[in-house]
Parts: structure tokens; sequence; C-alpha cells
């Protein structure tokens, strides 16, 4: 007869069995995870990227020394992406007899292509956004510039030979964080002006930047194809100081929402080994009768797939049926965020997931079928004789083989899965020795305590390999809970603190050094918290070791422009809070020796730079020698202004400086702000309140996408721990009905499984706190850049959560076992 | 006379001996057994337990291999065949009903009976299971799952499902064992009356000294040594 025929008949009746039901959900769970987290982590992380891109004003931001070539526009054109393109130079502006350098920004149609420019009538209040670009002859400048011009809305400005209006007062452009270390204030005019202005020579300090903006895909392929013909001299996305925050946060949830779907998924993958292992030893007594009915092996094995193909399909259907409502769900929570102008959701993560689910399905099931196939007839006579035992290194190859390759198609990030599966396939290994010993120590213990405990110890060591697999499953699950509940947990903190109520909302910037009391007293006046001012010292770096910065070879491409640009330089006794010395150590406070520096991190991986090299830079035409003396790690989500050179007390008190200063305004800030401004023409004050709340933005969302995808992790986590103990059902009841008629009272069954638990999650709970530590440690610092901090509560979780979740799943799936009268088990 | 006996031998066990290793070192619990059964006999398999009765049965039946000697079934040699030949031969030769029934739950009575016929590829299962469930008395049955079904009632079905496919050789490992005695006479009842109609051979391990004696031959065993083989006195 046809196997495909028997196994359909029976599948539907045998779904309500346990087993199956397990199995199904493990499966399902394992498909909706994967559907929802693909769906969700394309949508948020596209959405977050998004914002993020706002501080580039584009998706790509090109940037060239040379005029844009229509032909990139016809090339972006071609890749269905809009494109915009901007020049930006310093110049000195002039209204009669007032004069102010300024950073002139031409703009063409389409700027800004991500994010808005904001723009007012009236110095620091409403703000509007802005429709289009400033009309020919028209210009926005910001407030600092119309003070120093002492000019108002409606007046007009010489730039260069152009006599333009002042239309609006410009609050805000998305990409003003770009180069803001040219700290001028900003104007912004109309690129059909550009060349009205006279001030486009050969040899003038222009810098064009071409901007593109689409779908993703085709922002890459775009990219791919513009790579092949871009001059050396182009470079993508400007990476300068302060640009790099809100990308770090996108990059930091993206990675967090695959680790979570990369760890619901090892999570659903120990489930299904469970309850596969247990579907295929269900069928033992079945395959031992059709066997004596005369079935032969292959009509075992290919109906035995048959149901599990069935069961794969209605765990695929169901699953990506729950996925998408979850993902739908999960968007409406997000609402605005991630809905704007993306591609819809597509039949790929339900392909993937469904592939998945099936490469597990088969690779953790195969073994259990070979087994299976190899029943011996015999046992339908003896119900002890059992298939020979299967190879544990075919078991584990089998195993690994699949989850491996699973996790490979669904998450291209090998670091991560490096990291990941390593880390869980030492905790197994561990949880495996450790399981075994147990079962060897408790073997010789078991004497000496009451009934209750001896039968559980019993158990648990007459069970030897059962037991230790146990401990394994138990062990894995509790560990891949814990480290994603505490690596959550230390995420949010880190994006908290980027939020931190005491984090700057407005840069001032140029102030000269006589000018800081004078501003001190308007903040003292307007009840404002008293502004700190760090030095700042312009220079250009002129040799290394001695050794030309032109000629200079870098370890990265980063470095040569790095080197060769125009550095701020600081000083400091102390070192700041928001950073931290990761080489060599800070100097003492009373330091008044030769110029030491203390150099950021990236900066010294680009130059290759490290401790003992000697720079010297050119300060106002002077030459100062600085010694690196330490490395330091910044905290760029602080907000704090901060530098990539800090020289020690002293060595820059011979050179012009300026001040800077953070500030986080409360209240009438728009009157403490204009006074300033009016009192003190050369202070810049620039607006980082937008960039907060950008950040601010995609941190809300990014939390609770994780929140919402950590819950399916925790579902996962619940069905593995019950699953493995549902594994051992059959035995359990047989057992308990016969310490029953043995004349054992009820209550001291349920205390010896409840002991034999309790034991099991304890050692489980012990090495799942142990593995997850480890492994957190090893994921924040690694995958997240983030410090790790022990946490004990992890270990509190680990251990009381082992015990209690153990013992409840497993009183739970016994309960019922144990309440049935002995004879029924006995006689069935 | 010992060719004739040759000729009309459906089952025939040749110096059967089996061994099996454990922790106290290598069991012997067969040795040397050999007998040989006509077409239609009964025989009734007796002995105290432990003796061997079932580890005969199922090396008779090809469900596992003897260390040595042979077993032919019919004029086939069980022991040199592989595990799918020996399946094969039982899904047309071989019939069983066991002391705990071993219906499958997941089918309804009529496709338990149905199950051997669609492995021998019966041409109408459906139509032969029908028919000889109304003739085990349970065509109203037919449709009622294992659990809905008393000891009595599985038995019954255990047995159309043995008796289905006609097969040469029926094998009962303690049929009655699991009923009470009244259940269990008529079961023996349908056993035996079948076997009478259709010419099938009867090899019944029992306890029960009332079914032995309505069998044609004793093999008593002891100890996995045949000590005795009595005819029934005609
Ligand atoms: N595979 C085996 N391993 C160990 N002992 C076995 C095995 N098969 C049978 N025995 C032992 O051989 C003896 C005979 O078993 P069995 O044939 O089941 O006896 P019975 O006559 O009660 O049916 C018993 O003591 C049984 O424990
Ligand atoms: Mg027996």
């Amino acid at each position: 007869m046809s196997a495909i025929h028997y196994a359909l008949r029976s599948f539907f009746r045998e779904l309500r069995s346990g087993e199956v039901m397990v199995l199904l959900a493990a499966v399902s769970l394992a498909v909706a995870a994967l559907t929802a987290v693909g769906f969700l982590t394309d949508r948020v992380s596209r959405a977050v990227e998004r914002q993020a891109n706002e501080v580039l004003a584009a998706d790509l931001r090109l940037r060239s020394p040379d005029p844009i070539p229509t032909e990139w526009h016809e090339l972006a054109r071609e890749y269905e992406l809009r494109s915009a393109e901007t020049a930006t130079f310093p110049t000195v502006v002039f209204s009669g007899d007032l004069s102010s350098l300024a950073t002139v920004m031409a703009v063409s149609t389409n700027y800004p292509l991500r994010g808005q420019v904001r723009i007012t009538e009236q110095l620091f209040t409403d703000q509007r956004i802005a429709e289009g670009i400033p009309a020919e002859n028209t210009v926005w400048a910001d407030a600092a510039l119309l003070a120093r011009l002492d000019v108002d809305i409606g007046d007009t400005i010489s730039v260069g030979e152009l006599e333009a209006k002042v239309g609006s007062v410009l609050t805000y452009r998305p990409d003003q964080s770009i180069g803001f270390a040219s700290l001028a204030p900003s104007l912004i005019l109309n690129s059909a002006n550009l060349n009205d202005t006279g001030l486009v020579k050969t040899g003038s300090r222009v810098r064009y930047a071409f901007l593109v903006a689409g779908i993703g895909e085709n922002v890459e392929t775009f990219y791919q194809a513009f790579e092949q013909l871009q001059p050396a001299s182009v470079r993508a996305r400007s990476r300068e100081e302060g640009s790099d925050r809100a990308i770090t946060t996108a990059e930091r949830a993206q990675r967090f929402l695959s680790l979570t779907a990369v760890i619901s998924l090892l999570l659903s993958a120990v489930a299904i080994a469970m309850s596969a292992r247990r579907f295929a030893q269900r069928r033992l007594d079945t395959v031992a009768l059709m066997k004596s009915l005369g079935a032969s092996q292959h009509l075992v094995i290919s109906s035995a797939s048959g149901q599990l193909f069935l069961l794969g399909i209605l765990g695929v259907v169901t699953g990506s049926i729950a996925g998408f409502l979850v993902e739908k769900l999960v968007v409406g929570l997000l609402g605005e965020f991630v809905q704007t102008d993306l591609p819809p959701i597509g039949w790929g993560p339900v392909f993937l997931a469904a592939g998945s689910a099936f490469i597990l399905l088969f690779g953790f099931a195969m073994p259990a079928l070979m087994q299976l196939k190899n029943t011996p007839p015999l046992r339908v006579l003896r119900h002890d004789a059992m298939p020979p035992p299967i190879s544990r290194l075919f078991i584990g190859g089998c195993s690994l083989i699949a989850v491996t390759v699973m996790l490979y198609i669904s998450i291209g990030d090998s670091l991560m899965l490096l990291l990941v599966l390593g880390g869980v396939l030492a905790v197994a290994a561990l949880l495996y020795i450790a399981g075994r010993i147990l079962v060897s120590l408790l073997g010789r213990a078991r004497t000496g305590v009451g009934i209750a405990w001896r039968y559980g110890l019993s158990n648990v060591s007459r069970r030897g390999r059962d037991s230790a697999i146990e401990v394994v499953a138990f062990g894995l699950g509790l560990t891949v809970l814990l480290l994603l509940t505490f690596v959550r947990v230390d995420l949010l903190e880190s994006w908290q603190q980027t939020l931190a109520e005491s984090a700057p909302d407005h840069f001032m910037i140029n102030v000269q050094p006589d000018e800081r009391s004078s501003i001190a007293d308007i903040f003292r006046t307007n009840n404002q918290a008293i502004p700190e001012f760090a030095p700042m010292v312009r220079a250009r770096m002129e040799s290394i070791n001695g050794e030309d910065v032109r000629e200079r070879r870098y370890p990265m491409e980063d470095g040569q422009w790095m080197a060769n640009r125009e550095q701020n330089l600081s000083w400091a006794k102390s070192i700041s809070p928001t950073n931290k010395v990761v080489e060599g150590k800070w100097w003492a406070a009373d330091y008044a020796g030769e110029p030491l520096v203390s150099l950021e991190r990236e900066a010294a991986l680009e130059l290759g730079l490290s401790i003992g090299d000697k720079l010297t830079y050119i300060i106002a035409g002077q030459k100062l020698e600085a010694t690196v003396f330490n490395v330091r790690e910044v905290n760029w989500d602080s907000f704090q202004p901060n530098f990539f050179m800090v020289l020690s007390p002293g060595s820059l008190d011979a050179y012009p400086s300026t001040f800077i200063s953070g500030l986080r305004l409360a209240g009438n800030k728009e009157q403490v702000l204009t006074e300033v401004i009016r009192t003190h023409p050369t202070v810049s004050v620039i607006d980082i309140g937008s960039i907060l709340l950008q950040v601010k933005g995609i941190i809300d969302k990014a939390s609770l996408a994780v929140q919402v995808v950590f819950l399916f992790t925790l579902v996962a986590g619940l069905l593995v721990l019950f699953a493995s103990v549902h594994a051992t059902i059959d035995q359990r009841r047989f057992e308990s009905a016969i310490l029953c008629t043995l004349g054992a009272r009820r209550s001291t069954v349920v205390a010896g499984v409840l002991a034999e638990f309790a034991v099991i999650g304890m050692v489980a709970g012990f090495l799942a706190s142990l593995g997850a530590s480890l492994l957190a440690a090893a994921i924040t610092v690694n995958l997240f850049d983030l410090e790790y901090t022990p946490n004990m509560l992890l270990w509190a979780a680990g251990l009381i959560g082992g015990v209690t979740l153990v013992c409840a799943s497993g009183y739970l799936a016994l309960r019922r076992a144990i309440s049935v009268p002995p004879v029924a088990v006995l006689r069935a | 006379m010992s060719e004739n006996m040759n000729k009309q031998a459906v089952l025939t066990a040749k110096n059967v001996t089996k061994k099996v290793s454990s922790p106290e070192g290598t069991l012997t619990i067969l040795s040397e057994v050999t007998f040989s059964v006509q077409k239609g006999e009964s025989v009734a398999l007796v002995g105290v337990s432990g003796a061997g009765k079932s580890t005969l049965l199922a090396l008779l039946a090809g469900l596992d291999l003897p260390t040595a000697g042979e077993i032919w079934l019919g004029d086939v040699n069980l022991t040199e065949l592989d595990e799918d030949g020996r399946a094969a031969v039982r899904a047309s030769n071989v019939g069983f009903v066991f002391q705990s029934f071993h219906l499958l739950p997941s089918l309804n009575a009529l496709e338990n009976v149905m199950l051997p016929l669609e492995l021998g590829g019966d041409g109408n299962p459906r139509g032969t299971a029908t028919k000889i469930m109304e003739r085990v008395g349970l065509g109203a049955r037919l449709h009622h799952y294992p659990a809905q079904l008393s000891g009595g009632e599985k038995q019954r079905v255990a047995i159309a499902r043995a008796f289905a496919t006609r097969p040469a050789v029926l094998f009962a490992d303690e049929p009655t064992g699991n009923l009470d005695s009244v259940t269990g006479e008529k079961i023996a009842d349908l056993m035996f009356d079948l076997n009478r109609n259709s010419s099938t051979t009867l090899i019944i391990v029992t306890h029960d000294s009332s079914i032995a004696a309505r069998c044609d031959r004793r093999l008593g065993l002891e100890a996995g040594c045949l000590v005795a083989d009595e005819k029934k006195p005609q």
C-alpha cells in the first residue's frame, strides 16, 4: 500500500497527541519567529537607517572636490533614485560695513532628500518645515550670521558678487552636523545662483556633495555601478565628528534584532530536536507492528517522513500566519516610523522561514527516523527490544549542519554566527559533561535521604543519558534566554544614557577666553546652569615621527583624510567622564612637562599611531611637538563636546584658543540664546536638539521592536523547557503508576518528581548563568561595542528561574500523568 | 512416513538455538529445538513463564533470527532472508494475535483490519475486511476506534486482522491472557472456528489448559529445551 496514503490517514488523528502538538508548536514558532523577525528586521532596519540617513540629508552622500557632472544625476535616475547636489565653501559675507565669515551652501532643487530644513521668520521661536529651497536671489541664513551682520529678514546681503535678500532664518538643516567642525554660521542659497557669486574659481575651497535617495536595493546597485566609474577623490558618506551617533544606534538596533532572531531560531531548534526525538520514539511500537504485519523498511521510513512532512507544512502555514499577524501588530505599534514609502513585504521571509523550518525538522528528526527504520519487529513480543543506538557523532553532525545552514541562510552576520553558535555549542558541551557527572554523583548520594528525594535522585541517575540531555536542553534554553534578557537590558541602558537629561541640546562655539565670564553672567541672571567651557585650538598636523603627513602611508583610507584635515585640539587636566583610557594611562593632574597627547582610539587606528609616537602640529603658524601618551575610547553617545586629540595642561597656553560648551537649556532658552548672540556676535550657537530628537525617535521605536521580538523568544524558551519534560512523559507516567500501586502516596510521587526536576533545574540554572555571563560579555563588547558590567541579577535569575521554570513546566507536563489511576496506565 | 511428513510440513524448526549476551555472560534461551508442523494442524506451546515460548514464537515467525539452526516456512528458509525479505513472507503467509492486542490507536477497527490486506496488495481491502469483521461479529463496530472497544472486542478485531490475509500460519502469544475466562473462551472458540474453516495452521502460546486441550498437539518447553511433543488422541 502507499505509505503516503497511510501517513495521511493517521496524521490528522495523531495530531492531538502531545508529542505531535509540541513538535508542531516548535515548527510553527520557528516559522513565526523567522517571518515576523524577518519582516520586522527588514522594515525596522530600513526605517532606522533612513532616519539615520537624515544626518546625511540623503541615503548616500558622495563628496567630491570637483563639480558634480550631470552624468551622475542621469545614472541615479536610471536606478530610479532621486538626486541633489550641494556646494559648500567658506567666505566672508557683507552687509554695509559689517562682515562675517560664513559657510555658504548652494543647494539644488531636491535638497534635502532625507529630513527637512526648518526655518522661521523670528529668532529662536516656532520653526516650520521649509518647502523647497530658497528662491533665486534669496538666502536663508542662520541667526548668528544675521546678528553679526545686524540684518533682518527682507534686508539684502552680499555673497561675493551676488546681492541676495534674506528670506528666512535658517534654524535647522539635517546635514548640519556634517562638517560642523567648520563652525562658522551658515547660509543656504539656490544653486542657480552659485556662479553669480563669482566665488567658484579654480583653487577656491569649494567642496561638492552628490546626494541620492530611494529604495534601499536601488541605492546599493547604483553605488556598485557608480564605483566602477568614480574618481578616486570621491568619498562616500562623510564620516565626521558627530555624524556617527545616530548610525551607531541604528546599527545596534539592527544587530539586536538579528541576535534575537538567531536566538529564537536556536530555541526553536532545541524544541524541535527534543520533540522530534519523541515523535520517533512514540512511533517505535507502531513501526514494530507494521513490520510484524509485513511492512518493509522503505514503507516504514517513507510513511514517517510523510507525516513529518505534513507536520512541516502545517507548521509553516500556521507559523507564517502567526508571523504575519505579529508583524502587522508591531507595524501598527510603530506607526509611521516604519511605514513611509517602503516596498511591500514580499514572500521572501516566508520562503526563507519555510526552508529553514524544513531543514531543522529533518536535520533533527533524521537520526531518529533512521533509527526508527531499524526497529526490530520483535518489539511486538518483547517491549524492551530497541533499535540499535545511533552514533552520537551522526546525531550531532546532522543537527549541527542543519542549524548552521539555516542560520547562514537567514543571518548573513558571520561574526554573530560565530560568537553565538560557538558559544552555544561550548555551553551545550559543558552542560552535557555536567549532566553526566551529576548523574553519577547522584547515583552514589541517594542513600541517606527521604523516600521522595531518593526516588527523585535515583530517577536522575538511572535515566543517565536522558537526564543529561534534559540538562542540556533546559540549560541551553535558559542560557539564551538569560543572554538575551541581559544583553537587552544593557542595550536599553546604553540608549537611556544617550538620552540622559543632561545631554546637551545646543553647542556654543567660538567663545573667546575673555567672553566666558560675561556669558556665564547671562546664564546666571536667567537662572540657567552655568556652562562649562572646553578650550579648543585649531591646528593642522605637519608630520608624524618626522615624516610629512602628506607622504606617510596609513593603515586605513580614512587615516589619510584624518591626517590632512584641520584638527580641533583641546587640553585637559583630568579625563572627561565620558572617556576611558584603553592604552597607557592619563597624566597626573599637576603635570606640567613636555606636551603629551591623548588620542581617540579610532583616530589612533586610522592614523596607525601608538604610544610614544611624535606628532608635530602647526598652530597659527607655529610648530608644536607632542608625544602620544595614551589612547582613549570616547562615548560619542554622550553628546558632550569631545575631541580626537587632547593635550596635556599648559601645552596650548601659548596659542590662541577659543572655547566650546555643550548646553542643556530649560525654560526661557530663546531669550538666553538671543541675548548671548546679541551681546557676543562672534559666538555661534548650534542647535543639536533636533539630532537628539532624531536619535530619541530611533531609540524609542527600536526598543519597542526589540521588546516585542523578545517576547517571541520567551515563548520559544518556555516551549523548549516544556518539550524537554514532555519527552520523558511516557516513562514517568508508567513509573508513577507503579509507585502508586506499590502503595506510595501521590504526594510522595509528586515530591519525588519535583526533587528530580529541582536538581536538574539547579544544575542547568547554574551552568546557564555561567554560559550566559560569558556570552553576554563577548557579545556586548564585540557586537554592540558597549561596556559589559557583570550582573549578579543574572545569576539570581538563572538559579531561581532554572529551578522554578523546570519544576513548573515539569509539573504541568506530568500533572495528568500523575493523576491518572495507576490501573489505566498499567493496562494500556 | 518421514518423507510424507516433510511434504506436508508448513513450518519446520531445525536445531534452533538462541543465545543472548547479558551482563552475567551468554544466556542460552533456546537450545537445539527441532520439530515440524503439518498444514492445518493446531499446536499449543506450553511451559512455565520464562521457558522461552515467546522467543521461539518470534523465531518461527521470522521476527528475529536464531543464533544457530534453520527455520522453514513452507519452502522458504527464513534464516537466509534479510529483514525486508522476512517481512514480505509475513505479509503473505503469517498472521499474529497478541496478548495485548496491538491495535493501532489512530486507525479505526476496519482500517486496522485493512492494514495487512493493503500491505499484502489485496485488490479490495475494504470489502475483504468488512466481510471478515462481520464474521467475527463486529459488523456494527466497523468505524469504532480501539479506545472505544472492550478487551474482548479488541481481540476480535485483532483476530479479524490476523485472518484477513488467509495466512498459512497464525501465531498467537497468550491471546486470552488479558481477558476474563468467559471472554477468553469465546475468543478461543472464534480462533478454532476460523482455523477449521480456512485450514490455517495455528500456533498458540498459552497457559490455559482448556485451550491447550483443544489443540491437535502440545509442545512443552522447559528452560529452552523441547521436553514434550504430544498428539491429542484421535
Ligand atoms: N533479548 C533478550 N535478552 C535477555 N534475555 C532475554 C532476551 N530474550 C529473552 N530473554 C530471556 O529468556 C527467557 C525466555 O523468555 P520468553 O521467551 O519471553 O519466555 P516465555 O516462555 O515466558 O515467553 C526469559 O528469562 C527472558 O528474560
Ligand atoms: Mg511470553
